[in-house]
């Protein structure tokens, strides 16, 4: 191999070896230079043909996907490119002398306009128009069509960054392992990393200057890549990601650390669909059920029996066994079309969460009334609680709405370093807490959880972060009531002895993160964890708070 | 030339979902249907790009066009699918 090695680094986001090819996602193809057209009616059939082969490959990829969502875009993708007055379009400007890629620009540009003035929805699809028209002229080219590869064999995925649409094309039987540019703990490159099990590191400089095809090797939890590796080293990273997945789920049954202290290890799920991963794992619970899913694009709230019915299904499914719902948590990132959230000026800072109970209360009663239905006779240990509070005033009134409807456990979740700091307060008002470390990264460091310029402020390891998990933890211990933690953080095998030194009493993440969790606990006593997370919180910053505790 | 006018129904307007129950059906047809808004050009209901770029919200006021046997049951078909609030459905048909 000529490549000289070299080693990169970035934030690892999650844990576990992994060796291939490096390939990138493909960039969108440039217009090349018009060429005069000899054969008006060939260059059509050209055109069109083009059309054509990205029709056929959306509706192969919708063949193969296994979420419906995602196949029910891609189906509708495939509609939109074919489409005969787009071939009518096409037609048109080859007869008027345009090459076939500069015809399909211009057909696709005509409908972009009509898009673009009609605004609002139809604004939004000019970015399905665009992909299209890149698509067409990326087959007319002979270049891969922009977006993930699918080369049919492993490999490790490369790229600036990754987007929510990226994550429909990411085939987990070839991508091994994700390595992006820029991005942070919470942005979407590391969430899917750790929704797959994929060894993940982001925010590194220099992996896109790296030859395609260039054999590399990824360490999710030291942040490292090594590139121009030979086969042996390759394959032996192979083997040791295997031995070490089999020593991981050697370790079943409840989280306790090594001298029998007990915390609960639960998982993340939105619907009954995710009960089974869950279920795979041993988790011994639902630490956080996201709502969200019921509102998604409903112009209209779903209706008490809706959610009666998507509720009992998850609880049914969990019967005997511990289920933390969350209340609806609209706005910021997921607005919600019924609600009409749209023109704040700062989102992430306006109407969310608990806060939109100030102006439509009816939609939270609304909701409790569900779950309280919902959780009779299905045995389920069903707690409550509620997004984005920061004052003990909204605790209380949170409190007394969820006992008004019958349920016997609330909580709140801490994402505002204001709940965090009067944390022993809310405790006289609620039974848990669950911190949300995404959002509590966030609003300490002010930092969007979307910027990626701005990812070392949102690694779950900043000592600031790891303080106010303390404050929590130490104010869960006075009083013996739980405080879990159920953000990105807990997903992560090296943080989850810091965290239960902290005082955190169980772990909610991806049911995929849960055995490396488990594991990691079984390694150490009680006593080595308070002395861990003393090291974390004490170190002058994340690098050094991570090579004290690993 | 039969003719139908409607008021979208659906409560997004005739756009994702609701326009593709409609182009589907439009393409089903054994007639060549038309829809326009107003006195705008009519554009064939069959290609999902232009019927979204119609840009019809709902109660957005439609026209429907067709010519030749069963045009008639077609449009009535048509007219009665685009009145009704798809997204209401949703949850009932899948």
């Amino acid at each position: 191999m000529s490549d000289q090695p070299v080693s990169l680094s970035g934030i690892g986001v999650c844990a576990g070896i992994a060796a291939g090819p490096l390939l990138r996602i493909a960039a969108v193809p440039a217009l090349p230079p018009p060429t005069p057209v000899a054969d008006t009616a060939a260059e059509v059939e050209r055109a069109h043909a083009a059309l054509a082969e990205v029709v056929a490959d959306l509706e192969r990829r919708a063949d193969r996907a296994s979420d419906s969502t995602i196949e029910g875009v891609l189906r509708a993708e495939a509609m939109m490119a074919d489409d005969e007055m787009l071939r009518d379009g096409v037609r048109e400007h080859v007869e008027a002398g345009q090459d076939a890629a500069h015809a399909i620009d211009a057909a696709f540009g005509s409908f972009r306009e009509a898009f673009e003035a009609a605004g609002g929805y139809l604004a939004e699809r000019v970015a399905d128009l665009d992909d299209l028209r890149d698509r067409a002229v990326a087959v007319l080219l002979g270049l891969p069509m922009p977006g993930v590869p699918q080369p049919g064999h492993r490999y490790v995925l490369a790229a600036r960054d990754l987007a929510p649409a990226d994550t429909a094309d990411l085939d987990p039987e070839q991508v091994v392992a994700l390595v992006t540019e820029v991005g942070g703990p919470t942005s979407h490159t590391a969430i899917l990393a750790r929704a797959l099990g994929l060894p993940a590191v982001v925010a590194c400089p220099g992996v896109l200057d790296l030859a395609e095809g260039t054999l590399v090797l990824v360490d999710g939890a030291a942040g490292r890549v090594d590139a121009g590796i030979d086969e042996a080293t390759a394959e032996t990273a192979r083997q040791g990601a295997v031995q070490a997945a089999a020593a991981v789920s050697g370790h079943t049954g409840p989280g306790q650390t090594a001298d029998g202290y007990a915390v609960k290890l639960f998982a993340n799920v939105g619907s009954a669909k995710n009960v089974p991963g869950a279920d795979e794992v041993h988790a011994e619970g639902i630490g956080l059920f996201r709502t969200e899913l019921l509102f998604l694009d409903r112009v209209q709230e779903p209706t008490l029996a809706e959610q009666v019915t998507a509720y009992r299904e998850v609880f049914t499914a969990m019967a005997g066994r511990r289920v933390v719902i969350r209340t609806l948590d609209a706005g910021a990132d997921k607005p919600l079309p019924f609600l009409n959230q749209e023109g704040e000026p700062n989102p992430a800072l306006g109407v969310r969460g608990l806060r939109v109970a100030r102006r439509r209360p009816q939609v939270l009663t609304t909701q409790l009334a569900a779950i309280a239905e919902a959780r009779s006779a299905t045995g389920a240990d069903v707690w409550v609680m509620a997004p984005m509070v920061s004052t003990v005033a909204e605790a209380t009134a949170f409190a007394a709405a969820v006992r008004d409807a019958g349920l016997p456990k609330a909580g709140v979740m801490i994402e505002v370093p204001a709940a965090a700091l009067r944390a022993a307060d809310l405790l006289k008002v609620v039974d848990f807490l669950s911190i949300g470390t995404n959002d509590l990264s966030q609003y300490t460091f002010a930092a969007d959880r979307m910027c990626g310029d701005l990812a070392d402020l949102l690694d779950p390891w900043q000592p600031a972060l790891l303080q106010l998990i303390g404050v929590c933890g130490a104010a869960g211990r006075a009083v013996g009531k739980p405080v879990g933690v159920c953000g990105e953080a807990a997903a992560d095998p090296a943080l989850a002895p810091v965290l239960v030194g902290l005082g955190v009493t169980s772990l909610s993440m991806s049911p995929r993160a849960l055995p490396a969790v488990r594991a990691s606990l079984a390694g150490h006593t009680e006593g080595e964890c308070r002395r861990l997370a003393e090291l974390a919180v004490a170190a002058p910053d994340p690098a050094q708070a991570r090579k004290l505790v690993t | 030339m039969p003719t139908r006018t409607v008021a979208v129904g659906s409560a997004s307007g005739l756009h994702a979902r609701p326009a593709k129950l409609f182009v589907e059906a439009a393409a089903a047809a054994p007639v060549k249907v038309t829809i326009r808004v107003g006195d705008r050009k009519p554009v064939p209901a069959k290609s999902m790009l232009s019927v979204l770029a119609l840009g019809a919200k709902q109660g957005t006021e439609v026209t429907l066009e067709a010519d030749g046997d069963g045009a008639d049951e077609a449009l009535d078909g048509l007219a009665a699918l685009l009145a009704r609030d798809l997204d209401a459905e949703e949850t009932s048909d899948v």
